[in-house]
């Protein structure tokens, strides 16, 4: 018990050093448009003393269970709930805008985007093991290319999707190219690059861009023809059915595409996973240089990662830009890369439910919290570190054999490799 | 009558910064033979292995090997997937780079996917259904089960290639490497950490592989091993080649028990050669 | 001329600070391995402790300028330290042995607290400070240019030539460098000859830490206003300039610096202000595609 206080009480003096300085002691700018001092000596107290309980619970805790007699574990019941998680959450997600309100469709699209972009990015980071830091620019070429072709030849959502994400997979080689011979976090730092150079370029090549305006007026998708205004004139879905007029349904008919798209996504990865282009992937994640000794061309197969992630990243950017009707810059920032990587990781092991569960999480987590804005970001960079420690392969258990003779088992996470770049 | 030379190395130099590592190293490796490339620890062996597999750029020299049509292709240089794929050449590692997170099945899939997928478009189109791939992946099983049975891990198809016991990942290791069809298997110390009967098992399986008609190239520091299988030894020191024949003349050579043993005195050798070519023991 | 010699004193001055930043980054890389991603933002907290000393001791009455920076230093490199070793704690050794992208991913998570942490404790607006070293010479001059050395970027210089020289001497001649050296090396072996590493570890982390909190300090000075975003943008500059030069490096990571410096001076003096950001990256990636390990790196021998 001694022990336990004295840590505690160690910790509330590292708390006293860190917050007491910069929470403490708050500047403001005073009278005369000088700086003064606004001491905040309550909130230091407050945590300062809530750290040091916090370190005295958690090291009584971990002693309690230290002295405990360890039980056998008995063996989960989780795996046999775990085969029902995955229909359950697609019936869920499948009827979702039929019974919910606007805003929980709306967040339900924001969820399903960032679950596309996590399948995405999971062909390159979590199947081929590639550390790809500037996903974002993917995204950006997708919704800009689609932004800037509906404005200069007017073509529609539909039209352009298949070309923003050619146009992406297109972006992926050439980003690709370069940086395959870099390992680990060599390739990390340049994809990271990348993305910060275009999103640099988009905010200042304002003739074709428009800077950090952005590009507005982006059309929105029809249902073959039939469009989705406020209001219900000829042409549109409300009037060709007779039905009341309801902004309604274009959030449902934005909620059915990304769940196309996204079920798309994930259908394609699932078959790659079980085809040889998806084992070579695995493969070059576990050891890449027995990979190059089994014949693998290596590079064809980085680059073919690369290039089918960009693409989906492509249609989800083309989305985006169609749902908000208008982008700009700001929406690509690297706090973006690192949103989609975190829900990648947290999912763990290139595994499909993991990735969904972790975007459900995370971004529904986030909408939660929407009300705290000031502390929504703070709580969530604390979340992540949170999660990471406490679950550092993530949420799913083991990798699944895409292949088996007979009755196949789940390789348990420790075994698997996470990829060297 | 000599067998034909399926790959010659002519010259072999690599230089690292100042460090020779292999200095014009010469010799033939035979159809259907076991050729046994041994020598004390920083001899060079596996930097000679390096360089006829593509992983590293020779220097200097020549690596050729010769085709069934009667062309010869020129190994150095290349990279090693090619290496591996157009000339056949297979090898494994010194320490084992299985699969682990990967089940032993997968592990021998991985090893075909040349045969399975020739070029990413019929890769891609296998994803809608198209093309012949479900006829190519049942060819890959078949031949990987086929090896599988041939080092006795059929029944540990499905576990996870990372929890196999040392040495049935070694003789994965080499099933694997037999999936890729090669004509030439190169060994990086097989037997490294095994017990004698392991060792024993892998004699019969070497000897079975030459047989089968892949001619096999090791590096090894199992004496038994090499003095009982190969047909054609080859002894390095200190990047140089010191002794090259059937394991019977190389066994008796004073070069070579004195780099094993460390005899040092170059008259002693000089007089031990006389006597052995004199036919006295030496 | 005239206008090229001050864009090299400009960028000499702003790599000295990239370099300082950048050393924290290729120490840590050097040890353990990871991209300590929050590091961009202890010199951003650097930074905001220099400002509150700096305004304490104007209110103080402390206005002797040599003992405001010497005071100011010790402060901000003390707390500094304490939030560079408390990260280590509590984000990276947990993690540490376990798969490369969990400590990635929490360090990610730390520069995100670390930002919205200074921005709730202490404001979103810009922080403005009175120019505590005004003034400087003019050195040169050629049809009408003058090239002028201010006082600040001599500070700069010199503060950060000493605070390295005192580095590479802790590196090369003490025992602690060599614990950190060995540790690079073989984490295990260097455990196993009686070194606690987990100690050294913590030491490099707050050396680390320091040396970008000095950072902060000069980069407020001369600039004159901060937020809590510098981290990010000062961050990735200077890991940037740590792989450029190399990682695991020490000199490297100063010539990276050094070159950042020079290339975003040089580019925002002659080409455009907007895209010198660019201009850094874009030397990064061909450096990189044609020296993977950088300009001073370690080739990466792969035994195989």
């Amino acid at each position: 018990m001694k022990a336990a206080l004295r840590d505690a009480g160690l910790s509330a003096l590292v708390a006293l050093g860190l917050f007491g300085t910069m929470v403490g002691l708050r500047t403001d700018v005073g009278a005369e448009s000088k700086l003064t001092i606004n001491p905040q000596p309550v909130t230091v107290a407050i945590i300062v003393a809530l750290v040091f309980l916090g370190r005295l619970g958690m090291v009584l805790w971990s002693q309690n269970k230290a002295k405990a007699a360890p039980v056998a574990k008995k063996p989960s019941r989780m795996p046999a709930l775990g085969r029902y998680v995955a229909p359950v959450l697609l019936l869920i997600a499948a009827t979702l805008p039929l019974y919910s309100s606007r805003y929980i469709i709306d967040t339900g699209v924001v969820v399903l985007t960032y679950v596309m972009l996590g399948w995405g990015l999971n062909i390159v980071v979590g199947l081929a093991g590639l550390l790809d830091l500037g996903y974002v620019a993917f995204y950006a070429v997708g919704a800009y290319s689609y932004a800037l072709f509906a404005q200069t030849f007017g073509w529609g959502f539909w039209t352009c999707l298949p070309l923003a994400g050619i146009l992406a997979a297109f972006w992926g080689m050439l980003l690709g190219f370069p940086v395959l011979r870099l390992r680990g976090d060599y390739l990390a730092i340049v994809t990271l690059a990348f993305g910060e150079i275009i999103r640099v370029v988009l905010l200042n090549w304002t003739t074709l861009t428009g800077g950090p305006n952005g590009i507005s007026g982006i059309p929105r998708p029809t249902l073959f023809g039939l469009t989705f205004p406020a209001g219900a004139p000829e042409g549109s879905f409300a009037h060709f059915f007779g039905l009341e007029p309801s902004i309604t349904y274009r959030v449902a008919y934005l909620y059915y595409v990304i769940f196309g798209l996204a079920l798309l996504t994930n259908w394609v990865s699932m078959r790659l996973r079980r085809l040889p282009l998806g084992r070579a992937w695995e493969a070059l994640r576990e050891d890449e240089i027995a990979c190059r000794a089994l014949g693998i061309n290596v590079t064809v197969t980085k680059l073919t990662a690369f290039a089918i992630g960009a693409a989906f990243g492509g249609f989800a950017g083309a989305f985006f830009a169609t749902r908000q009707a208008f982008i700009s810059p700001e929406s690509f920032t690297f706090i973006e890369s690192a949103i989609v990587l975190a829900v990648v990781v947290l999912g763990g092991l290139g595994s499909q439910l993991g990735v969904a569960l972790a975007a459900i999480v995370m971004i529904g987590g986030g909408e939660l919290f929407r009300d705290f804005n000031e502390y929504r970001m703070l709580i969530f960079g604390v979340a992540l570190v949170v999660v990471m420690v406490v679950r550092p392969r993530g949420l799913v258990s083991g990798r699944t054999p895409s292949v088996t003779l007979g009755e196949g088992v789940k390789i348990s996470a420790d075994m698997v490799s996470q990829g060297h770049g | 009558m000599m067998r034909p030379t399926l790959l010659s190395v002519e010259a072999l130099t690599m230089r690292f910064g100042g460090l020779t590592a292999v200095d014009a190293v010469s010799f033939d490796v035979r159809e259907g033979e076991i050729t046994a490339l041994i020598g004390p620890n920083g001899a060079g062996k596996t930097t000679v292995f390096n360089c006829i597999t593509g992983f590293y750029k020779p220097t200097a020299g020549r690596i050729t090997l010769s085709q069934p049509t009667g062309m010869t292709m020129d190994l150095a240089g290349q990279p090693g997937h090619l290496i591996t794929q157009n000339a056949r050449v297979a090898r494994t590692f010194q320490n084992i780079r299985l699969f682990s997170g990967m089940t032993v099945l997968e592990n021998l899939l991985v090893a075909q996917h040349n045969a399975v997928m020739p070029n990413v478009a019929r890769g891609l189109l296998a994803v809608f259904g198209l093309g012949d791939y479900r006829s190519l992946e049942a060819t890959a099983l078949d031949k990987a089960k086929h090896w599988l049975s041939e080092v006795g891990l059929l029944a540990r198809a499905d576990e996870p290639a990372g929890s196999l016991p040392y040495g049935q990942q070694r003789r994965l290791e080499i099933a694997r490497a037999m999936c890729t069809d090669p004509r030439l298997l190169c060994l990086d110390e097989p037997a490294a950490g095994l017990n004698p009967r392991e060792s024993d098992e892998l004699a019969g399986l070497l000897r079975k592989i030459r047989d089968g008609g892949c001619s096999v190239l090791l590096i090894e520091h199992d004496m038994g091993v090499v003095m009982r299988i190969s047909d054609h030894v080859v002894v390095l020191e200190y990047g140089k080649k010191i002794s090259d024949g059937d394991p019977a003349h190389v066994r008796n050579d004073p070069k070579v028990i004195a780099a094993y043993l460390g005899e040092d005195d170059p008259e002693e050798i000089a007089a031990a050669t006389q006597a052995t070519e004199a036919g006295m023991p030496a | 001329m005239a206008y090229a010699l001050q864009q090299l004193i400009n960028g000499i001055t702003l790599g000295m600070i990239y370099g300082l930043i950048a050393v924290g980054y290729t120490m840590v890389y050097g040890i353990i391995g990871m991209i300590n991603f929050a590091h961009g933002d202890v010199f951003m907290i650097g930074a905001f402790l220099s400002l509150i000393s700096f305004t304490i001791l104007g209110i103080a009455g402390i206005t002797y300028v040599p003992l405001a920076l010497f005071l100011t230093l010790l402060f901000a490199a003390a707390i500094s330290a304490l939030y560079g070793w408390a990260i280590e704690r509590i984000a990276y050794r947990p993690l540490r042995g376990s798969f490369r992208l969990a400590p990635l991913i929490s360090a990610i998570g730390m520069s995100i607290a670390l930002q919205n942490f200074a921005q709730v404790a202490q404001g979103a607006r810009d922080k403005n400070m009175i120019e505590l070293i005004p003034g400087g010479f003019d050195i040169f001059q050629q049809d009408g240019f003058v090239v002028q050395l201010t006082w600040m970027q001599i500070v700069i210089t010199v503060v950060t030539l000493v605070l390295l020289g005192g580095f590479t001497w802790l590196v090369t001649k003490t025992s602690l460098g060599r614990a950190m050296r060995a540790c690079e090396q073989d984490m295990k072996m260097t455990a196993l000859l009686g070194i606690d590493v987990n100690r050294t570890i913590s030491l490099t982390f707050v050396i680390g830490a320091s040396l970008a909190a000095v950072a902060g300090m000069l980069f407020l000075l001369y600039y004159g206003s901060i937020n809590f975003y510098i981290g990010f943008n000062a961050g990735v500059k200077a890991f940037t300039a740590a792989v450029l030069g190399g990682v695991g490096s020490l000199p490297g990571a100063v010539i990276g610096g050094l070159a950042i410096g020079l290339i975003e001076a040089f580019w925002s003096g002659y080409a455009s202000v907007e895209y010198k950001d660019v201009a850094a990256f874009s030397v990064l990636i061909i450096v990189l595609i044609f020296m993977p390990t950088g300009l001073l790196g370690r080739a990466d021998v792969e035994k195989v």
